[in-house]
């Protein structure tokens, strides 16, 4: 045992001293393939980091919310569809919901009005987000002028601005009191934009589901699992699109790889020669490329998930921000939580290091194989 | 299809592995057909070289197998997620038929893959090429198992449909459709307690007396076989209660979560090992009165068998360890 070690060690001796030696080459391999990781290992860690923020949003989120459909569109609820939900077993509490989207025609953002449940404001007073205190300038005590759905104009009041704690829900986000959100959109005093509803026993939600639907056949209900469940996909979606893109850029790479395997150089073949003269073996020849291999491959991954990791939660995220995230014109700023796991880790080794070792293994039994006398006497 | 970068890894890397594997194939069945080592010929040389290739590509191939059956594992449990019902990998392999065909193939693929490079080892030992034809008779057919494991890795993933929002209804989709069962069909603890006691007592005595004698080759590979089977049962049946302490949660997968200390890896680790090295010993003994190697195999067997017990009596204590800590009671 204790002289296999003693062999192993001394072709990677070999090995990393021989790989020094022919510095150019080898470092513009390295360049290349640290690239590679770095580019998938931002991918996986910024999505994953992503999907955590969301999922944590979402925990929040009520159990259930039912909503309802007129010619195939999201329409407004009213108020006697509650009371009949609030009959349903099962069901311990639902109540209406009154939330829209504004347009802002200074600043061209959308800005999302809500009334809150346990937030009571009095009329004429709002509560704003960072992004809307950020664009707008305003803060506590200041005006903001509205126009109402009939083009007469409403002001009201900022009394607070929401802290940055959730600023990934919050950025551009208007708590409003009722009257003022029927008085701005004109809505009925009858109606209601959603019901969401709470169910005592949580694996109770799907048949509670069905007998809403069962009971007001023109509603669609939506559980907070679907919601989480959609949210899943989109980003293992939108990863996975990247890493197809990226794919191009793997297979170019892996050409590279197999092209500066088996291009040796002429000192290269004499070096092989020369070791096979003296006794070295195929097997230990292919045993040093294998050491080789695996020094390579082991830098260039260990430094380009270092600079991932870097990238993505240290420095804001520039490449893939915008196609990862989504887009608005009040996004929150936030920091996103480090995190690194075993998981990703192996995807990354999947995609990298496998293609490159499958790209080398046949070169290197080339080189391997190479005659002596043949190199020595060229 | 779920465009995921694991499966996007998985198949990508089954893809190679298969690419390689039907390469290796290839040059298998030109050995089989023109090997002749008392031939000084061109095409001898060139495949004598060629041995080295495979030998190496094989390596590797075993190597990946073992990586990509645990990401396999791991991506099924992070997917469950998307399958209403499925709670972990469990559910997420049963969501069409490809699922558990696979797994057991992916298994049966890494055995004969260890298996493989046991003899070619024992090969490589002796002067003469003895093995040579087994080996690549061997490799014939691991080849096409590797190219169905592929193929069923891929229909699996292809046919996956995740239940998400629809713009047309909600939850009525999810609701309607009977999800996926996560349970997993279990034996009964009790008598598979005393299966699991005698498998591994007998697996343990075996390589006992290969090691020890050079004797009873043919039982421990019969006895490392059914060790691993017994123990994957065992796994399913009372081993995972007892770490989960919960009679009624079977799941093989969820020991291999951070919860549970990772102590699933071990299991399978110790499992698979003792299965590769007390098979690979026992599967040798045809060999031993080839002349080049009657010194060579039974050494080689001595040292496989001393491994094999290592092996189960690690997974013998892991055992014990989880179903003694375990509140669990039978």
């Amino acid at each position: 045992m204790g002289n296999w070690f003693e062999r192993q060690r001394n072709i990677i001796d070999f090995t990393l001293s021989s790989l020094v030696r022919r510095k150019g080459k080898n470092l513009a391999l390295l360049l290349v393939y640290t690239l590679l990781v770095f580019l998938l290992a931002s991918v996986m860690f910024f999505t994953h980091a992503l999907r955590k923020e969301a999922s944590l949003v979402l925990q929040g989120a009520p159990e259930m919310v039912v909503q309802r459909m007129a010619a195939g569109r999201h329409e407004l609820v009213p108020r006697r569809y509650l009371g009949m939900i609030k009959g349903i077993k099962g069901v311990s509490g639902a109540r209406g919901r009154l939330w829209g989207y504004y347009f802002d025609p200074v600043m061209s953002a959308n800005y999302t009005m809500v009334v809150p449940e346990d937030h009571p404001l009095g009329a004429g007073s709002i509560s704003i987000g960072q992004g809307i205190s950020r664009s707008r300038l305003a803060r506590v005590g200041d005006f903001i002028p509205f126009r109402r759905y009939d083009g007469t104009p409403m002001v009201l009041t900022v009394r607070e601005v929401l802290t940055t704690g959730s600023e990934l829900v919050s950025s551009d986000l208007i708590l409003v009191s009722e009257g003022d959100f029927r008085k701005l959109f004109g809505m009925a005093p009858d109606l209601y934009t959603d019901i969401v509803l709470s169910v005592r026993n949580a694996k109770e939600v799907a048949t509670a589901a069905q007998k809403v639907q069962k009971l007001l056949p023109d509603t669609r209900p939506i559980m907070k699992s679907e919601i989480l469940r959609t949210y899943d996909t989109i980003f293992d979606w939108r990863s996975g699109i990247i890493v197809v893109i990226l794919s191009s850029a793997v297979l170019a790479f892996i050409i590279f790889a197999w092209d500066k395997a088996s291009g040796l150089s002429a000192e290269e073949r004499k070096e092989i020669g020369i070791l096979k003269a003296i006794g070295w073996e195929t097997s230990d020849v292919l045993l040093m490329k294998f050491w080789e291999g695996a020094a390579v491959s082991l830098s260039s991954f260990l430094a380009g998930v270092l600079f991932a990791y870097i990238h993505v939660f240290f420095t804001p995220v520039m490449l893939f921000e915008p196609v990862l995230k989504g887009w608005s014109t009040l996004y929150p700023s936030f920091k996103l939580v480090p995190f690194i796991s075993p998981y990703q880790v192996a995807m990354l080794f999947f995609l990298t290091v496998v293609p490159y070792t499958v790209a080398t293994i046949v070169p290197s039994w080339r080189a391997a194989t190479i005659d002596p006398d043949s190199v020595m006497r060229s | 299809m779920i465009l995921h970068p694991a499966i996007i890894a998985l198949l990508v890397a089954s893809i190679l592995i298969a690419a390689l594997v039907l390469y290796a194939f290839w040059y298998g069945v030109k050995i089989l057909r023109s090997w002749d080592l008392r031939s000084g010929s061109s095409l001898q040389l060139e495949l004598e070289r060629r041995t080295y290739l495979i030998s190496t590509v094989l390596a590797y191939v075993f190597g990946f197998q073992i990586a990509s059956l645990f990401l396999l594992i791991y991506t099924a449990d992070s997917l469950s997620t998307l399958f209403t019902g499925a709670m972990c990998a469990a559910g997420t392999f049963n969501v069409n038929a490809y699922g558990y065909p696979l797994l057991v193939l992916k298994l049966i693929n890494f055995l004969l893959a260890g298996l493989w490079l046991i003899v070619n080892y024992a090969d490589n030992q002796a002067y003469d090429y003895p093995l040579i034809r087994k080996k690549y008779a061997l490799l014939l057919l691991l080849g096409p198992f590797i190219v169905l494991e592929t193929f069923l890795q891929a229909r699996y993933f292809l046919g996956m449909r995740p239940d998400v929002i629809t713009s047309c209804c909600g939850s009525l989709f999810s609701v309607n459709s009977s999800g996926v069962a996560a349970d997993l069909a279990s034996l009964p603890a009790v008598p598979l307690q005393y299966a699991f006691t005698a498998i591994m007592a007998a697996a343990i005595a075996l390589g006992v007396a290969v090691a020890v004698t050079g004797r009873g080759g043919y039982a421990l590979f019969v006895a490392a076989g059914m060790a691993f089977i017994i123990g994957i049962a065992s796994l399913i049946s009372f081993i995972s209660p007892a770490v989960y302490e919960l009679p009624t949660h079977h799941c093989p997968f969820c020991v291999l979560q951070k919860e549970y200390g990772y102590i699933g890896y071990l299991f399978y680790a110790a499992l698979l090992g003792g299965a590769v090295t007390g098979m690979g010993a026992g599967g040798l003994n045809p060999f031993r009165s080839v002349p080049s190697l009657v010194v060579i195999i039974p050494s080689l067997q001595r040292k496989l068998a001393f491994i094999s017990i290592l092996f189960h009596i690690f997974t013998s204590l892991l055992t014990l360890a989880a179903v003694f800590r375990s509140n669990l009671r039978w």
